[in-house]
């Protein structure tokens, strides 16, 4: 970490918990409430901080301003994500877990196996201290149990009003096995492939949009935010023959399935009624005047799989996420490149765009 | 899920289908009025299974689209004004002006909200005395009650920081247009089943006789549109043109008549322009003379603003079915929903935006 005094110094012997779940706030409410500009000014209130809250809670931090990695693979897959999600906690995540599971995803997503992290913390001058070691929780939470270390990061703090309490960006390192010399990505797709939808759908975008608004629903709505590196890696290492893999985060399936069909030069056609959505999901969409297929998601992806490996890759997905609905939801074909279409409920074929920017709640 | 599922069953879809073929024999132009059917109508692809005598055309009901330019302009001056606080529906905000929309406005500096209700607004004013919060108004008899609870309420709080740009629109008034005009096409309508939840029927009636046409009271599942086409095919078939009511789960004859009682203390009926049609006599609402206190063009000084409409765009002969979206040179080409010429292109309710999704850039 930029500006850090090494860990002993701070006397953190004894502090480096490996079970940090249960622990209080490591910076006394009675001394810091709240972030101050001085937590990220460079001196004492800083190193307090990463010390003491930042060091302990993550542990594998390394004490310099590089982390240093032996690795002894001869391929790495590298991704970043800035995380900015209001409110901060919402249903079934926050914006900590987002933010490991974003960056583990997106590498999970390559085919490689995540194994490192960078987290950098644009902190809101007033941040409840509370808030942020919550947060500082749930990541290093998040991280064990996707099975990646978080060895380096930075701080920043910026005056009240100018972010919204916190930003997180993580950067991360996966690596491939040796010898695993495949691409995965849509170049990789062929006519014929299997589209498969890991579950259900629109459950992050709903819990957020409802955490924002204040919106109430009859059911409640958890954000579907997860780790998918393990579904998608027992897939790998079995000998699926996986093409391609794609998160189905902002934009939702419609983008996913546009962006892959335009990048690998097919169509996708595609069965609205093999698309899993659960009925509160379903029920604020409707009131709202959004498509499913267009919300956001953190724990959904899809996969195009050879055809004759696609029950075995649902299976492997059934088993990592019971009671999400897996299913291969439509086929690659060739012809008529960038084109998405989709079988309605009622029999009929339509066209599935792209989402055509930030999602508005409609009139009536 | 109940109310949803079993109005979007495929082998109901197809017995209605089926049934519809059963009775055509002979074309037949049948408008939707409502933008909430059109986008089910594409959505769902229900024109693919219609026999294709069936031509649905679709009507001026989606709210966004009507609004006409100077009104958006209206808004967008009120909203970059200091101290205001402007709330809209959602999908208002991407709607053009003459140069601007509200997002814009927004990311220029000002304070422009989505709400999900009116009485959000109400709430907002009472939060905030020193701010002037303005609420838009917009909609068809729909969201009329509630806009008009949003008033009542305000003026009951004694708030005087709230007040209301009204652009409210009525849907009888412009299906008498539509018949009227020489160039009509229109054979009989589905009409907007949330409309008539409101109001009821009484007043189609009279249209029905007048321009002997059925109109089908129809809701908004792909099946309620089926059957509300059929009822029309056999009203056409057997030479009626009466009103009838597919919607029974939802609509009464008489309505809501408490709603209707709110709408009528707080809003009186006026002339009002319709973006790509122009102006159509006695046919919206604007706030009656003991709430005219809380109108907002009044407050801010943006009245008799006038502006002339995109000379490309096609939208007014769409919202009269006299042209599809794909039959205007702008679609897919100069007019997508990122950068929409004309207001139809703009909600997702809007006939072109709902072309544009469900059947790609050529229509």
């Amino acid at each position: 970490m930029n500006g850090l005094d090494l860990p002993r110094l701070l006397a953190l012997d004894g502090f480096m918990a490996n079970d940090i779940t249960n622990m209080s706030c490591p910076i006394p409410l009675s001394d810091y409430p709240a972030v101050l500009m001085a937590h990220g000014a460079g001196g004492r209130l800083m190193n307090q901080l990463i010390g003491r809250m930042f060091l302990a809670a993550f542990g594998d931090v390394q004490p310099n301003d590089a982390a240093v990695l032996d690795v002894s693979v001869s391929r790495i897959a590298m991704t970043t994500d800035s995380f900015v999600v209001r409110p901060l906690f919402f249903p079934g995540g926050d914006i900590g877990s987002l933010a490991v599971h974003g960056t583990v995803n997106d590498l999970a997503m390559a085919g490689a196996r995540p194994a490192y992290l960078s987290v950098s913390f644009i902190l809101e001058e007033g941040l409840p201290m509370e808030a942020l070691w919550r947060i500082v929780r749930s990541m290093r939470s998040a991280a064990d149990k996707a099975g990646v270390r978080i060895v380096t990061g930075d701080t920043k703090v910026v005056e009240r009003g100018h972010g919204d309490g916190l930003y997180i960006n993580t950067t991360g390192v996966g690596l491939f096995r040796d010898g695993d010399a495949r691409r995965i990505g849509p170049e990789a797709v062929r006519p014929g492939d299997a589209v498969i939808l890991s579950g259900d759908i629109g459950r992050h975008g709903m819990a957020v949009m409802a955490a924002r608004e204040g919106l109430s629903f009859e059911a409640d709505i958890e954000s579907d935010s997860a780790d998918l590196s393990g579904a998608v890696l027992e897939m790998l290492d079995s000998g699926l023959d996986v093409r391609c893999l794609r998160d189905a985060t902002r934009g939702g399936v419609a983008a996913v399935l546009n962006e892959i069909a335009t990048a690998s030069n097919l169509s996708i056609e595609a069965d609205e009624s093999k698309i899993a959505v659960d009925d509160g999901v379903r029920g604020a969409c409707e009131i709202l005047g959004f498509d499913p297929l267009h919300v956001a998601n953190e724990g959904r992806f899809v996969a195009f799989v050879a055809p004759g490996d696609a029950d075995a890759a649902v299976e492997v997905i059934a088993r990592h996420f019971p009671g999400v609905a897996p299913a291969v939801i439509g086929a690659v074909c060739a012809g008529r490149p960038g084109l998405v279409t989709m079988r309605t409920p009622i029999g009929a074929t339509r066209i599935l765009d792209m989402p055509s920017g930030e999602l508005l709640p409609r009139i009536c | 899920m109940k109310y949803i599922d079993e109005f979007r069953d495929p082998q109901a879809a197809r017995r209605y289908a089926d049934a519809i073929r059963s009775v055509t024999t002979r074309p037949w132009t049948i408008m939707e009025v409502c933008g909430g059917q059109t986008h089910a109508i594409v959505r769902f692809g229900v024109q693919q299974i219609l026999p294709q005598e069936i031509n649905l055309v679709h009507g001026p009901g989606c709210p966004v689209c009507v609004t006409p330019v100077e009104q958006i302009d209206k808004a967008l001056e009120i909203a970059a004004k200091p101290g205001v606080v402007f709330c809209s529906f959602g999908d208002m905000l991407r709607v053009p002006g003459s140069e601007r929309d509200l997002l814009s406005v927004k990311a220029g500096g000002g304070d422009v909200r989505i709400v999900y209700s009116p009485l959000d607004a109400v709430k907002l004013a009472a939060q905030n005395p020193d701010r002037e919060v303005v609420f838009f108004a917009v909609g068809f008899e729909t969201t009329a009650p509630a806009n008009a609870m949003a008033v009542y309420q305000a003026r009951q709080a004694g708030l005087s920081n709230f007040s209301v740009l009204v652009s409210h629109v009525l849907v009888p008034p412009a299906m008498e247009a539509i018949l009227s005009s020489p160039h009509n096409r229109v054979q009989a309508f589905l009409a907007a089943g949330h409309v008539c939840a409101v109001m009821g029927w009484e007043e189609y009636t009279p249209i029905a006789e007048k321009f002997k046409v059925p109109i089908v009271v129809t809701g908004f599942e792909p099946l309620d549109i089926l059957h509300g086409v059929y009822l029309c095919i056999r009203q056409l078939e057997q030479g009626r043109s009466e009103v009838e009511n597919q919607y029974v789960r939802a609509v009464q004859e008489g309505g809501n008549r408490s709603a209707q009682e709110l709408v009528r203390e707080v809003f009186a009926i006026r002339d009002r322009k319709w973006r790509g049609i122009g102006e159509i006599p006695a046919s919206g609402l604007g706030l009656s003379e003991a709430y005219a206190g809380f109108d907002a063009e009044t407050r801010f000084d943006v009245a008799g603003q006038s502006k002339e409409e995109s000379g490309e765009c096609i939208s007014g002969l769409i919202l009269q079915g006299l042209k599809k979206p794909h039959e205007c040179p702008a679609f897919g080409k100069k007019c997508m929903p990122e950068k929409p010429l004309g207001a139809t292109m703009v909600s997702g309710e809007g006939a072109c935006s709902a072309y544009y999704r469900y059947h790609g850039k050529s229509g």
